[in-house]
């Protein structure tokens, strides 16, 4: 018997299948721990709730504080969110067959990545102009907020995702990906609140956001790649 | 064919074994045993492609096998430990979701006939979180049949299986080394599969 | 790979390296600390008291060079993890480990010393300006690599992984220092930098760059050293290092 009646049928291993696969499969996930979700998302209203409780209700304070204060709430949410990205697939073994899987890496990386991104980040541009209010942001300014989240975010969870695949089964896994990936959230937070304040000072933020669309373009070409060979030290 | 040449693996800083050789061709199983750390899983990781070894040479087809090589990943089917299944799925969920991650499509049909070889027809709706060691074990092994690999390597596949499971595996296993396939088994007692020949390879 | 072509690559491996590093590590450190000191003395004695800021710029004779020296090993910790990930040698990923530590500790000088001069000069220790906070964003880089390695118990593998670590780094460091550089104008208004030194007299100059010469030469000396100890601590097991052990004791 020669092995050619045993090799597999010519399998798919395009790249947008494997992407399909990965966001198919990690949202069916999500929608069936749906209260797991909940939780971060109600962290992010909690950490935005205690600014105001930790400096006083005056509006004019909040309302200085308010594009920094939202952007830094929806990072640290964003960072809670992170390790359930690879951890259950890495503990139950489902890490090791992905990555045995004939599709690239990289594009089954980029489809959890999408799908764990419109579970927990999402939400929270969809939450973000209630939360505005808390802080008397005006119409316009919440518009651009809401913007610079939706642009934003997607880069949090690209750059974090190479920081939770190179953390994987560290024992002090969710501080050290905490101080490995805050460095990389600076420009993000900067140009994201930037852009808020731009509104609020009567300047278009076509700059600010400009740049939060080039660094989503460039993380959406780097961050699978560099994640992919994280996910593969990680179980070597 | 594989083929293993002088090979040697560690573990951290301990070196788990070394000058290994063997030959695995087809229609044959290679079972691995010895002790516990004995560097079962890890050699069966090295030809799995996940894991590089220290020293020596392992080639399939004549070609050397790098870590995540893509002709090993179309070419073994790796079981590890784990079964692979996610909690929140039915056990015909995880099937289906583990054949297509390899390229291979099966209709319910296809899922239905798998997993009532494995007497596991009346918990195909189930979720995974609420099924025995056993069944996992089963619903992971339902995929020998659904996707086709010229390379079984499987890590102590008997583990929590019973005696009807055990015979199962023995069955599928014959079936794929008498259709000229190979296979290396990591398991604590050797087994005889229903064809093909056999060999056992001591780990110290 | 014939031994005639390239030499590098006979001492690519820790066994080699291990002695040869051991010879140079003093031609390296004696040199450091002369020119140390002949900096040191230019910088403090002879230049001459600025208009200004009086004598306390004198700081900068530290400052700049341990900025200038944490950016570069940084690079260099790129330049040896790209190494350690493209061919398996062993030992760029010690040298990745060995240069962490003095990179983050140049790091912190520069920040110590950049407090110290901001008191004096803007009369705070901590002023947000650009280069201060892009310098303690490095640090915070250098811990994380320091804090990755230590967490991952396999050698191997905390090479690599802080191999990616690090080239990520590295291409976020410009974008971090040019968004860090953006706020700081937005916020502040068009503000002098804390490291504007005062107009460079040529002593200034050569006090400076003789001071960073002799910081870049420390820093080699000093990895080298390390690199040994490093080599020692994980080939421990095979024959060389055990007869090393051996004999030292």
């Amino acid at each position: 018997m020669n092995e050619a009646t045993l090799q597999a049928p010519l399998a798919d291993d395009s790249a947008w299948s494997g992407v399909a696969w990965a966001l198919a499969r990690d949202t069916k996930l999500a929608l069936r721990s749906k209260a797991e979700l909940g939780v971060q998302l109600l962290f992010y209203v909690v950490v935005v709730t205690l600014f105001p409780l930790g400096v006083g209700p005056e509006p004019g304070t909040l309302r200085t504080l308010g594009p920094g204060v939202l952007w830094v709430a929806a990072l640290l949410a964003s960072l809670l969110a992170l390790p359930r990205l690879f951890a259950a697939d890495f503990a139950d073994g489902t890490l090791e067959q992905i990555a045995l899987a004939p599709y690239p890496l990289p594009a089954l990386v980029a489809g959890k990545i999408l799908a764990h991104w419109l579970a927990t980040g999402a939400p929270l541009v969809v939450l973000s102009p209630l939360l505005a209010m808390q802080f008397g942001l005006d119409g316009e300014e919440t518009t651009i907020l809401a913007v610079s989240l939706l642009m934003g975010t997607p880069t949090l969870s690209l750059l974090g995702a190479i920081a939770a695949a190179l953390t994987l089964g560290v024992r002090t896994g969710g501080a050290l990906l905490a101080l490995l990936v805050l460095p990389l959230y600076v420009p993000i937070l900067i140009f994201g609140a930037g852009a808020v304040e731009a509104t609020r000072a009567g300047l278009a933020p076509g700059g600010e956001l400009s740049i939060l669309a080039a660094a989503l373009l460039a993380a959406l070409v780097g961050a699978p790649l560099a994640c992919a060979t994280a996910v593969r030290i990680a179980l070597d | 064919m594989l083929v293993a040449q002088d090979l040697a693996a560690q573990r951290g800083d301990a070196l788990l074994f070394q000058g290994l050789d063997f030959a695995l061709r087809p229609g044959t199983a290679l079972f691995v045993t010895g002790p516990n750390g004995s560097g079962k899983t890890t050699l069966l990781r090295i030809v799995a492609a996940l894991t590089h070894a220290l020293r020596g040479k392992l080639t399939w087809d004549g070609s050397e096998i790098e870590p995540f090589a893509p002709a090993m990943r179309s070419a073994a089917l790796f079981i590890g430990h784990a079964p692979a299944l996610k909690e929140e799925l039915s056990a015909e969920e995880n099937l289906a979701s583990l054949v297509s991650l390899h390229g291979a499509s099966a209709d319910s049909a296809a899922l239905a006939d798998a997993l009532a070889a494995w007497s596991l027809t009346r918990q195909r709706s189930l979720p995974a979180r609420v099924l025995s060691q056993g069944q996992r074990r089963r619903i992971g092994l339902a995929r020998l049949r659904l996707l086709s690999r010229p390379l079984w390597v499987l890590d102590e596949p008997l583990t929590a299986l019973d005696a009807a499971g055990i015979d199962t595996l023995r069955g599928t296993l014959g079936e794929h080394l008498a259709r000229g396939g190979m296979a290396l088994i990591a398991t604590h007692h050797a087994f005889e599969a229903t064809a093909g020949t056999s060999h056992s390879l001591r780990l110290q | 790979m014939s031994t005639g072509s390239i030499p590098w690559f006979k001492y690519a491996s820790p066994a080699s390296f291990f002695p040869l590093a051991g010879k140079l590590a003093p031609w390296f450190a004696v040199p450091a600390a002369l020119l140390a000191a002949a900096g040191l003395y230019l910088g403090l004695v002879v230049a001459p008291t600025d208009a200004q800021q009086g004598d306390a710029y004198r700081i900068i004779f530290l400052h700049v060079p341990a900025a200038w020296m944490s950016m570069f090993i940084y690079v260099v910790m790129a330049f040896w993890s790209a190494i350690a990930l493209s061919f398996k040698a062993r030992l760029s990923g010690m040298m990745a480990q060995a240069l962490a530590p003095t990179g983050a500790l140049f790091t912190f000088i520069a920040l110590w010393t950049g407090s110290l001069w901001g008191r004096p000069a803007w009369g705070t220790y901590w002023a947000w300006d650009a280069r201060m906070t892009s310098e303690l964003i490095l640090l915070f880089l250098y811990f994380g690599y320091l804090a990755l390695r230590g967490a991952i118990a396999d050698a191997r593998r905390a090479d690599r992984a802080g191999a990616v670590l690090v080239l990520v780094g590295v291409v976020n460091i410009p974008i971090i220092y040019f968004s860090v550089k953006w706020w700081n104008t937005l916020h502040q208004g068009a503000t002098v930098s804390l490291t504007a030194a005062p107009k460079m007299a040529a002593i200034m100059l050569s006090a400076m760059l003789i001071m960073t010469i002799a910081a870049w030469l420390y820093a080699i000396a000093i990895t080298l050293v390390r690199v040994r100890a490093i080599i020692l601590e994980r080939e421990g097991k095979s024959g060389w290092a055990g007869e090393l052990a051996g004999a030292v004791q």
